[in-house]
């Protein structure tokens, strides 16, 4: 039983090795670990493999079942063509806490309780702060404070959800929860923080941007798709899922619009392209989980590969704004083309992997008689096509001329783009062995000739629409404000305010204290001072006169 | 990394050859349109299966992704040092 250790254990504990090592053997292990996981991810079978008694309740570190495997697969997949993207340019600091992040959502991929599911995602929370705080941008300190503030409340909401359920239940079991309780809707709320859900989807374009060249291709892959298997595993079919899915798609295309930051255009669409799987997971039939499972696998790829593309300029230039870049594809032409290929997968664009896995979803709300919800994901496709597809190729690589001639892509980085941009085509072309992956047996053929007619219509078009609406969408140096905007100015100036009212109640108090204080004193001294009332010598007569005046009260009271 | 002066001689970047490519862009959407006559795209919710509904939602869709985006922009939009300082 024991001999089986939880696979995200090879890079989290190897991210240790990586961050003291230097040179050759620092690369070797950052290219063979992410293999090593692969093969570790194999060997576990479809059941829970260990289990143990801790504090009265049943804790299973090591579950496998198809859907967890295919996550596995993908992470570890995303940490090998990370790490060759990455070794060479990336601090050692920054391999070793992308290592320990990429283990612990490998972590999250087989835990089979709850238990251990929240330690692999604290952990994940720590890795990835740190792998933001990499980055070298001048607000990158304050945005990975933001990142790993929301993250721990993130988690402490979660570790509170999951300690009520425990009470309540006595099981700590990974199972199809229903957000029916308090206790479930803490451990909901806690997972939907990590995906980037309203109100707080703003963390991810906050931070994300804000890393390194490097750094970022890693963070794209696995907060959000973790919590993406979180909820596949323990929230299946809740309906509340399908409206906040909804709102990230249409929140994501229309902040990529409005955006400026070429890699800030690619974080609002992984909130766009979450929102499909979260909608999937809400509709919550076997092909729609099918879909959500399918879409993280391809999206996963894609995403990296377009921050691989964004990161190779960024590494090139210094530069990430669409109005400082444009013309790159004289002398970037593989980055280009990368870019593109990633750019037209999240379009869906047929013979790529966005076709094969969205499709999924698509198929699952017409299966349900879901008339709104269908036509809302064919308008979000070509919204898709207009922010993603096109958007970020064309500002970053052709619109005008920016003069600048940087060189193409370094080796191991144009490695990695390569290695993804053929697994974009491959699942496009051929995505049966991804289908044979997939959780339910799938009877779908994405390629029948409808389907595709209906999509390149639908693409083409939307394309049409991007060129003739383009002066509509000219980039200014511009953000958007969005929800954060609550916490980061409007609670800093409550508390500022605050802060004033007190320090005014204090002076005030103080200067109060202050005259009271000298009325006080100064009717001691009025009447015990060396010429008060209390101080003087009397002469004997008056104290006669009080005396008497005294004692006759006295007897008076007493007759009474 | 060089920053010299516009080379706008690259074929792609030359006039003529984007007035190709617009035509060649054109001839395929005209393309995918006439397709619809001989493949049948399989009708869920009714509308769908109309000829170039595709094309018009998709068109129509852009457009008011676009014009949402302006307007939330109008009201949204701060410099890019807003947080700053």
């Amino acid at each position: 039983m024991a001999d089986f250790l939880p696979p995200g254990l090879w890079l989290a504990v190897g991210a240790l090795l990586i961050g003291v090592l230097r040179g050759r053997a620092r690369a070797a292990l950052v290219l063979v670990l992410p293999l090593v996981t692969l093969w570790a991810v194999w060997q576990v079978p479809d059941s829970v493999v260990v289990s143990r008694e801790f504090l009265g309740l049943l804790v299973e570190p090591v579950e496998g079942s198809p859907v967890r495997r295919l996550f596995g697969i993908v992470f570890a997949l995303m940490a090998f063509a990370g790490g060759l993207f990455a070794f060479r340019q990336a601090s050692g600091r920054e391999l070793a806490a992308a290592s320990l992040y990429a283990g612990s959502a490998i972590g999250v991929c087989f835990s089979g309780d709850l238990i251990s599911l929240f330690v692999w995602w604290e952990l994940m929370a720590i890795g990835s702060t740190l792998v933001v705080w990499c980055g070298d941008r001048p607000a990158t300190r304050g945005a990975g404070l933001r990142y790993a503030v929301m993250h721990l409340s993130g988690g402490a909401l979660l570790m509170a959800g999951i300690a009520a359920h425990a009470a309540t239940t006595g099981s700590i079991d990974i199972v199809a929860l229903s957000a029916s309780t308090p206790a479930n809707w803490m451990i909901l709320a806690g997972l939907l923080i990590n995906i980037a859900a309203p109100p707080v989807s703003a963390w991810l374009a906050d931070a994300y941007p804000e890393s390194s060249a490097t750094g970022a291709v890693f963070l794209s892959a696995y907060t959000t798709k973790a919590a993406v298997l979180a909820l596949i595993l323990l929230f299946p079919g809740e309906p509340v899922l399908v409206a906040i899915g909804t709102w990230m798609i249409f929140y994501g295309i229309l902040y990529a619009l409005l955006e400026n930051d070429a890699r800030r255009i690619l974080a609002y669409s992984i909130v766009n392209q979450v929102g499909f799987m979260v909608c999937a997971i809400g509709i919550g039939t076997e092909l729609a989980l099918n879909g959500a499972a399918a879409h993280a696998f391809a999206h996963i790829i894609y995403k990296a590969l377009l921050f691989m593309s964004a990161g190779v300029v960024v590494y090139r230039t210094g530069l990430h704004r669409c109005t400082d870049l444009g013309g790159l594809f004289r002398t970037m032409p593989l980055t280009a083309a990368c870019g593109i290929v990633g750019a037209l997968s999240i379009s869906g664009f047929p013979l790529t992997s966005g076709f094969t896995t969205k499709t999924l979803i698509s198929e699952a709300a017409k299966g349900e008689g879901l008339m709104l919800l269908y036509f809302l994901l064919a308008a979000a496709s070509a919204g898709v096509f207009l922010h993603a597809g096109i958007k970020f190729p064309w500002f970053v690589f052709f619109q005008k001329d920016s003069g600048l001639r940087p060189r193409d892509a370094p080796w191991n980085m144009a490695a990695a783009m390569l290695l993804f941009s053929f697994l974009c085509l491959f699942i496009g072309v051929y995505p049966q062995p991804l289908y044979s992956l997939l959780p339910y047996p799938v009877a779908y053929d994405a390629y029948s000739a409808g389907t595709v007619l209906y999509y390149l219509q639908l693409l083409l078009f939307s394309g049409l629409a991007f060129f003739l609406l383009l002066p509509l969408m000219r980039r200014t140096e511009t953000i958007t404000l969005d929800f954060d905007w609550l916490w980061r100015v409007a609670l800093n100036r409550l508390g500022v305010r605050a802060l004033a009212v007190l320090d005014f109640a204090a002076s005030r108090a103080v200067s109060l204290g202050r005259a009271g204080g000298s009325a006080v004193t100064g009717g001691l001294r009025r009447h015990f001072g060396a010429d008060g009332a209390f101080s003087r010598s009397w002469p004997i007569g008056t104290s006669a006169l009080w005396l008497a005046l005294l004692l006759s009260v006295y007897v008076l009271i007493h007759y009474l | 990394m060089s920053r010299g002066p516009g080379n706008g001689d690259h074929w792609l970047a030359r006039p003529r050859t984007l007035r190709i490519l617009w035509v060649l862009f054109c001839i395929v959407l005209a393309l995918t349109l006439l397709a619809q006559a001989f493949v049948v795209i399989k009708s869920y919710f009714g509308m769908d299966g109309w000829p170039g509904f595709a094309a018009v939602f998709g068109f129509l869709a852009c457009l008011a992704l676009v014009l949402a985006a302006r307007l939330l922009g109008l009201l949204l939009k701060r410099r890019d040092d807003h947080y700053d300082g």
